[in-house]
C-alpha cells in the first residue's frame, strides 16, 4: 500500500511547520501555484509506522549477509553515522567562513593525507560525489594534462574489456574514444593486445587492480611501462581497494590517478544507492588539475583552496564539496582503524574470499578463475549448471534470498557466464561464511532433484518475481490519484 | 534454430534487408537478433528524411536487460518507418521479417550485392 | 581488532582449509619489491571513546552563528522523525536495489519519491535523484542536447542570474562535449532576465534555455513569457527549481500560458530545502524531472510499478538499458549512484509536512525576508538591488566594503549573507541574505540591530577590524 492511500483529505498533525500561512500578498498572482500540490495528507504516526513498515522489506547489512561482489558490502559502524550527525556539522553551512568552520577543514585535512598515505599519491581532492564523478574527474584531469602540454592528438582511453561500465561511459563523457583491450582467461590483461593497441592517439588506460575479475593483474609493472612509454596516463579505478589497502598502493604500482570509493573500502553507507564519494588522488605531475574545493593548512589554520590558488584545475563538480557528510563517516571509520588496523582490512577480506573459494571448490562448484588466488572477491560460473538443470545464476541469486542471503553479483563480470561474484568483506565471521557456502550447495542439489524450486524462488520475500518486461513497457513511474 | 528466409539479404549485425519493386529497400533485425534480445520494450526510430552512410547507427532497440543499435546496412535516405512499432515494439519479436520491420531506406549507392545472402548468414550465426 | 570478529582459532582453521601457512600467502602473487612499507602517516587506532571526545571536540568549534546565510543551502526544521527512520540499519545499510523481490522497502520508497516530486513539479517523470542540485543542471543540459533532436546547434542559453557555482559545475562537466554555454545579461533595475536580453543572444539554433525560479538573487523570473517564446523557437525549457519554493509557486510543469507547450520541458534544482541538513554542504541530492517525450533521455535510476507472478503490486527498476552497466561507452550517462539515503529522508519529509506544510513553510520564509529586508533597508548605508518581487532571498547593497560588514556581524554572532562581489563585481558591495522559517522576529531584530552598529563605526574602522582579525 502507498503512502498516497493511506491519505485522507484534510488530515495533518504535524507540529513541525508554520500553523498559518504567512501572506504572499506581495508575488504576482501568475507567479503563484493554483492548485497544491497532490502529497499525501497523513498523521505523523501513518508516516512513521509506514516507513519503518517498508524498511522491513529490506534486506541490509544490519540484517543479512550480503556477499555483493564488487560492492564491499562491509559493516557500517554505528559510531561513524552518530559522530557525522553531532549539530556543530549538520548546522554549518557550506559557506561559513573557513575560521569559523576549522573544526570540519581540519577533518577534511586530515582526511586527504590519511587518503595519500594509504594510496601512495601526491595528492587528494575529496570533491568527487560518487565513484562515477571521480571517474570523471581523473579522466578529465588525464585531458586537461595532455591539453596543457599541447598534447593535443592524444583522444583515445583504453579500458580492459573486464572493466565496470561506467569507465566506457566517462571516457566518451569526456569526450574520449574508448578501445577495449581482451583479457586472458587466467584473468591477466593480454599485454600483447596492449602493447599493439597503445600510440601517439593514447590518452591512458583505466584499470581495476585486483581486477573485477576478483585477481590481482601481475603484470602491473609491465603495463604501467608500456601506456607511459607511449606517452599515455595510467587510471586506477579503486572500486576494488579493499583487497590490497596497506598491502600494495597505487601509487607504487605506477598510476597517476585513482579514485577511491569511500564507500567501499572506507565503510560509509551505501543508504540504498548513495550518496557516495569518490575521491580522487593524483601523482604529483597532475597536482594543478585536481577539481576543487580541496583543503589545505596553513600552520595551524585550515582554509579551502579556490580557483585562484589552482588556476588548471578541472574545476567544480558540484555546488558545494562533494559529500562532507560522507567524508566525515569515512574519515571516522579511518580513525578507528589506524595504520594497523587498514592492512588487517585487507588480510581479513582476503582471507574470507580465498576460504569460501576453495569451499566453493570442495563443494562441486566451477571457480571462474581456477588456478589462481583470490582477491577480496571471487567468481563461481554456473554454465554447467545451466546446461544440465537448466537453472540460471539468477535462479540461484533468487532461492539465495529464500534462504536468508542476499544474493552475490550477478551477470557481472560479462564476460563470465552465468556467474556469481562473491565478495565476502573482512567484516563477517566465518559461520557466515560457512552458512552462506551451506545454502549454495543445498540450492546445487535441489537444482540436480528439483530445479522447480529455483525456478519458483523466491517464496519468502514480500513479493514474487517481478514482472520487467511489463515495467519497461507500461511505464508507471509516478502515482497519480484516480 | 532461427529462422533465415532465403530471399533476403543479412549483414553481420544482424539486419535484414529486401529489395522491394519500387526500388526501395526495406530493413529490420534478424529472427537469431530478437531471440538474443529477448522481450523488446522499446524501439527508437530514425527520423523520415534523414541522409544514413552504411555503417552509421540509425535505431535503437530496446529490451529489458539490453539495448542494441541497429546499423544502416547501406547509404540512403530514410522514406518510412514502422510507426506500429511505437506502441507495440513486441511485434519484432512475433514477426521479425514482416510486421516487426524497421524502416524502408531509398538507397543511394549499388551496396545491396555486397552484403551476406542467406546462406552466408547461416553460417555466421551457426558459429 | 576493529570490526573484525575472527578468532585465532577460525583464522587457523580457515588458513588449513585453504592450505596456506599464513596470511600473508595469500598476497604472494603481488610482486615483492612493490609492497607497501608500514603507514606511518595515518595514525594508530582509536577507540570509540577516543573518536567521540575528538569528534565532539572539532564539531564545537564550527560556529553557532545565526544563520542568514542561503546561496544554495538553506537552514530548514527537520522533523525528528525523519532521520530516526531514515538511519535504520534497512535503509542505512542497503544497496542499490538489484534484487528487487528484496528491496521492496527501498523500491517503493524511491516510487513515492518519484511520485511526490512529480506532484510536487508538476512534470511526468522524475527519476530516482542525481548528487546535487549543480551536477542535475549539468545532465539536465546533456538530456536537452540529446532531446532535442530539431537543434543541431549543442547551445545553450544561461541567464548570469543562474546561482555561479551551477554554471561552474555544468561547465566543467558538460565542456568534453562540444557543448556552447551563452550567458545571458540579466536587467540591473529588476534582476531578472529579460526577453529583451535574451533574444539579442539567441542566435537562429538554441538547443535550450536555462531559467532558475528563484533565481539566484531571490528574485522572481517572468517564466510564463520566457517559456511561451522559447516553445515557439523549438528551445528546450530546462527550470532550476528550489522544490520548497515550488510548494507555493507555479511549478515548472505549469509554466507558460500556452496551453499546447505548457511547462518545463526538464526541471532541476537541489533537494536540500527538504529534509536535508546543511551538513557543510551534504550530503544533498539532485532532482531531476521531465516530460513524457524525454523519458528515455534521463540518467540515473528510475523506479516503476508493475506486477508479480501472482499479479501483486511490486517495484523494480526499470528502463536499465539505458545505464552505464549494460549500454557502457553508449550510456545516458556514467552515472550509477544516486543520493539514495538523503531521498529516504526526503521522502518522510514530505509525507510527514504534507502540501500545506511545506507551502506554509515557504510562505513563512518569504514573509521573514521581507521584514529582514524592511527592517535593514531602513538602515543608512543599506539600500535593497532591485525592483523586482523576491522569495526568501534579497540582494542588498551596502555603503561599507561587504566583505568587512560581514566579518564585523560574524564578531557579533550573525552569519549576515554572501558577499556577491567576486561574482558579481558590478553590483559593488552586495550581498544577498536569507531567512527562513527558522529565523524568528526577534532574530531578525538582531540582525538589524547588529547592522546598525556595524554600520555606525567609520569605514576604516571596519576595515581594521578585518586587519586585526
Amino acid at each position: 500500500m502507498l503512502i498516497f492511500e493511506h491519505s485522507s483529505q484534510g488530515r495533518k498533525g504535524a507540529p513541525q511547520s508554520p500553523v498559518e500561512k504567512a501572506s504572499v500578498s506581495a508575488i504576482p498572482e501568475n507567479l503563484l501555484r493554483k492548485k497544491s500540490a497532490a502529497l499525501p495528507e497523513v498523521s505523523e504516526l501513518q508516516a512513521v509506522r509506514h516507513y519503518t513498515r517498508l524498511s522491513q522489506k529490506n534486506f541490509s547489512i544490519d540484517t543479512q549477509f550480503y556477499p555483493l561482489g564488487s560492492c564491499t558490502m562491509k559493516y557500517n559502524p554505528r559510531a561513524c553515522n552518530s559522530l557525522a550527525m553531532l549539530p556543530g556539522f549538520l548546522n554549518a553551512h557550506p559557506l561559513t567562513p573557513d575560521e569559523q568552520n576549522q573544526g570540519f577543514l581540519a577533518c577534511m585535512s586530515d582526511l586527504q593525507s590519511m587518503l595519500c598515505e594509504a594510496t601512495g599519491m601526491a595528492a587528494f581532492s575529496l570533491a568527487p560525489m560518487a565513484g562515477a564523478q571521480g571517474e570523471f574527474a581523473g579522466v578529465a584531469m588525464i585531458e586537461a594534462y595532455h591539453t596543457s602540454r599541447g598534447d593535443v592528438e592524444r583522444r583515445e582511453i583504453l579500458v580492459p574489456d573486464a572493466a565496470h561500465g561506467t569507465n566506457p561511459a566517462t571516457a566518451v563523457m569526456c569526450g574520449f574514444r574508448v578501445k577495449e583491450i581482451p583479457t586472458l582467461a587466467n584473468g591477466d590483461v593480454d599485454l600483447d593486445a596492449l602493447k599493439q593497441a597503445v600510440g601517439p592517439q593514447t590518452a591512458g588506460l583505466m584499470l581495476t587492480n585486483p581486477s573485477t575479475l576478483g585477481v590481482f593483474e601481475r603484470n602491473i609493472e609491465e603495463i604501467a611501462k608500456v601506456v607511459h612509454q607511449a606517452g599515455g596516463l595510467l587510471y586506477y579505478d579503486g572500486a576494488n581497494l579493499n583487497a590490497i589497502l596497506g598491502k600494495i598502493r597505487p601509487g607504487d604500482m605506477g598510476f597517476d590517478v585513482i579514485h577511491s570509493n569511500l564507500h567501499k573500502t572506507f565503510s560509509t553507507p551505501h543508504g540504498g544507492g548513495g550518496p557516495g564519494s569518490g575521491a580522487v588522488g593524483v601523482a604529483e605531475r597532475l597536482i594543478p588539475f585536481l577539481p576543487l574545493p580541496m583543503v589545505t593548512q596553513e600552520g595551524e589554520q585550515y582554509r579551502y583552496l579556490t580557483a585562484k590558488d589552482r588556476p588548471q584545475s578541472i574545476g567544480r563538480l558540484s555546488a558545494f564539496m562533494g559529500n562532507p557528510g560522507v567524508l566525515l563517516r569515512a574519515y571516522i571509520y579511518m580513525r578507528f582503524l589506524g595504520r594497523e588496523g587498514m592492512v588487517r582490512v585487507a588480510e581479513f577480506a582476503t582471507l574470507n574470499a580465498n576460504y569460501m573459494m576453495v569451499e566453493a571448490r570442495r563443494r562441486g562448484f566451477t571457480l571462474a578463475i581456477d588456478s589462481r588466488r583470490a582477491s577480496h572477491e571471487f567468481i563461481i560460473t554456473l554454465k554447467n549448471e545451466a546446461r544440465n538443470y537448466h537453472v540460471s545464476a539468477m535462479d540461484f541469486a533468487k532461492r539465495l534470498l529464500d534462504l536468508g542471503y542476499h544474493a552475490p553479483t550477478t551477470y557481472f563480470p560479462l564476460l563470465v557466464p552465468e556467474c556469481l561474484l562473491i565478495e565476502p568483506t573482512e567484516s563477517e565471521a566465518k559461520e557466515a561464511l560457512d552458512g552462506f557456502m551451506d545454502a549454495l550447495e543445498q540450492i546445487k542439489q535441489e537444482a540436480e532433484t528439483n530445479p522447480e524450486i529455483l525456478h519458483a524462488a523466491p517464496q519468502t520475500m514480500p513479493v514474487k518475481r517481478l514482472d520487467e518486461v511489463r515495467a519497461a513497457k507500461q511505464l508507471d513511474l509516478a502515482y497519480k490519484a484516480s | 534454430m532461427s529462422e533465415v528466409p532465403s530471399e533476403l539479404k543479412y549483414t553481420k549485425s544482424h539486419e535484414w534487408l529486401r529489395l522491394e519493386d519500387d526500388g526501395l529497400v526495406t530493413v529490420g533485425i534478424s529472427d537469431h537478433a530478437q531471440e538474443l534480445l529477448g522481450d523488446l520494450v522499446f524501439v527508437e526510430l530514425p527520423e523520415v528524411g534523414t541522409d544514413f552512410v552504411a555503417g552509421d547507427e540509425c535505431c535503437v532497440v530496446e529490451s529489458v536487460k539490453a539495448a542494441s543499435d541497429v546499423y544502416m546496412p547501406i547509404s540512403g535516405e530514410i522514406v518510412e518507418v514502422n510507426e506500429e512499432l511505437a506502441d507495440e515494439p513486441e511485434i519484432i519479436n512475433s514477426s521479425p521479417y514482416d510486421n516487426g520491420w524497421l524502416f524502408k531506406v531509398k538507397p543511394s549507392a549499388e551496396e545491396l550485392d555486397d552484403l551476406m545472402d542467406a546462406d552466408a548468414y547461416q553460417a555466421e550465426i551457426a558459429e | 581488532m576493529p570490526f573484525i570478529p575472527h578468532t585465532e582459532q577460525e583464522i587457523s582453521q580457515m588458513l588449513q582449509t585453504i592450505g596456506a601457512d599464513s596470511i600473508e600467502d595469500l598476497f604472494d602473487e603481488i610482486p615483492a619489491h612493490l609492497r607497501a612499507a608500514a603507514l606511518e602517516a595515518v595514525p594508530v587506532g582509536m577507540t570509540e571513546m577516543e573518536i567521540s571526545r575528538l569528534m565532539h571536540q572539532r564539531a564545537e568549534k564550527n560556529t553557532k552563528a545565526l544563520c542568514f546565510l542561503g546561496a544554495g543551502a538553506y537552514q530548514h526544521h527537520i522533523p525528528a522523525a525523519v532521520w530516526e527512520i531514515t538511519t535504520r540499519g534497512e535503509y542505512y545499510s542497503a544497496y542499490t536495489p538489484y534484487q528487487a523481490e528484496a528491496s521492496q522497502g527501498t523500491l517503493q520508497l524511491t516510487y513515492e519519491y518519484q511520485s511526490m516530486m512529480t506532484a510536487l513539479t508538476a512534470m511526468d517523470v522524475s527519476n530516482a535523484s542525481m548528487y546535487d542540485g549543480a551536477s542535475s543542471l549539468a545532465e539536465a543540459i546533456l538530456m536537452a542536447v540529446r532531446g532535442n533532436r530539431k537543434s543541431k546547434s549543442r547551445k545553450i542559453l544561461i541567464p548570469s542570474t543562474v546561482n555561479p557555482v551551477y554554471r561552474q559545475t555544468a561547465h566543467t562537466i558538460v565542456k568534453g562535449q562540444q557543448i556552447e554555454l551563452v550567458e545571458v545579461p540579466y536587467d540591473a533595475a529588476t534582476g531578472t532576465v529579460t526577453l529583451e536580453l535574451i533574444k539579442q543572444q539567441a542566435e537562429a539554433d538554441i538547443t535550450a534555455i536555462v531559467i532558475q525560479q528563484p533565481n539566484f538573487f531571490g528574485c522572481l523570473e517572468a517564466v510564463d513569457e520566457i517559456t511561451d517564446w522559447a516553445h515557439e523557437n523549438n528551445i528546450l525549457v530546462i527550470a532550476v527549481i528550489n522544490p520548497l519554493a515550488a510548494a507555493l509557486l507555479t511549478p515548472p510543469g505549469e509554466w507558460g500560458q500556452d496551453e499546447a507547450s505548457k511547462g518545463a520541458d526538464i526541471a532541476c534544482g537541489d533537494g536540500q530545502p527538504l529534509g536535508a541538513p546543511m551538513s557543510a554542504g551534504g550530503p544533498y541530492y539532485g532532482l531531476l524531472c521531465c516530460k513524457q517525450a524525454l523519458v528515455r533521455q534521463i540518467p540515473g535510476r528510475i523506479v516503476g510499478r508493475t506486477v508479480d507472478l501472482d499479479g501483486k503490486e511490486g517495484f523494480v527498476l526499470t528502463l536499465q538499458a539505458r545505464e552505464q552497466h549494460i549500454r557502457r561507452s553508449k550510456a545516458t550517462s556514467n552515472i550509477c549512484t544516486n543520493q539514495g539515503l538523503v531521498v529516504t529522508a526526503s521522502t518522510i519529509h514530505m509525507a510527514i509536512m504534507g502540501a500545506e506544510g511545506l507551502e506554509n513553510t515557504a510562505a513563512a520564509c518569504h514573509a521573514s525576508n521581507n521584514s529582514l529586508v524592511e527592517k535593514l533597508s531602513a538602515i543608512k548605508g543599506v539600500k535593497k538591488a532591485f525592483s523586482s518581487v523576491h522569495f526568501h532571498e534579497t540582494v542588498l547593497q551596502l555603503d561599507a566594503p561587504a566583505a568587512q560588514v560581514l566579518k564585523a556581524l560574524m564578531q557579533k554572532g550573525i552569519l549576515g549573507g554572501f558577499d556577491l562581489s567576486l561574482d558579481y563585481p558590478e553590483l559593488g558591495s552586495a550581498i544577498l541574505v536569507c531567512t527562513t522559517e527558522m529565523r524568528t522576529e526577534e532574530d531578525i531584530v538582531a540582525y538589524a540591530t547588529a547592522m546598525q552598529e556595524v554600520l555606525a563605526q567609520p569605514v576604516n574602522d571596519i576595515a581594521s577590524l578585518q586587519e586585526s582579525a
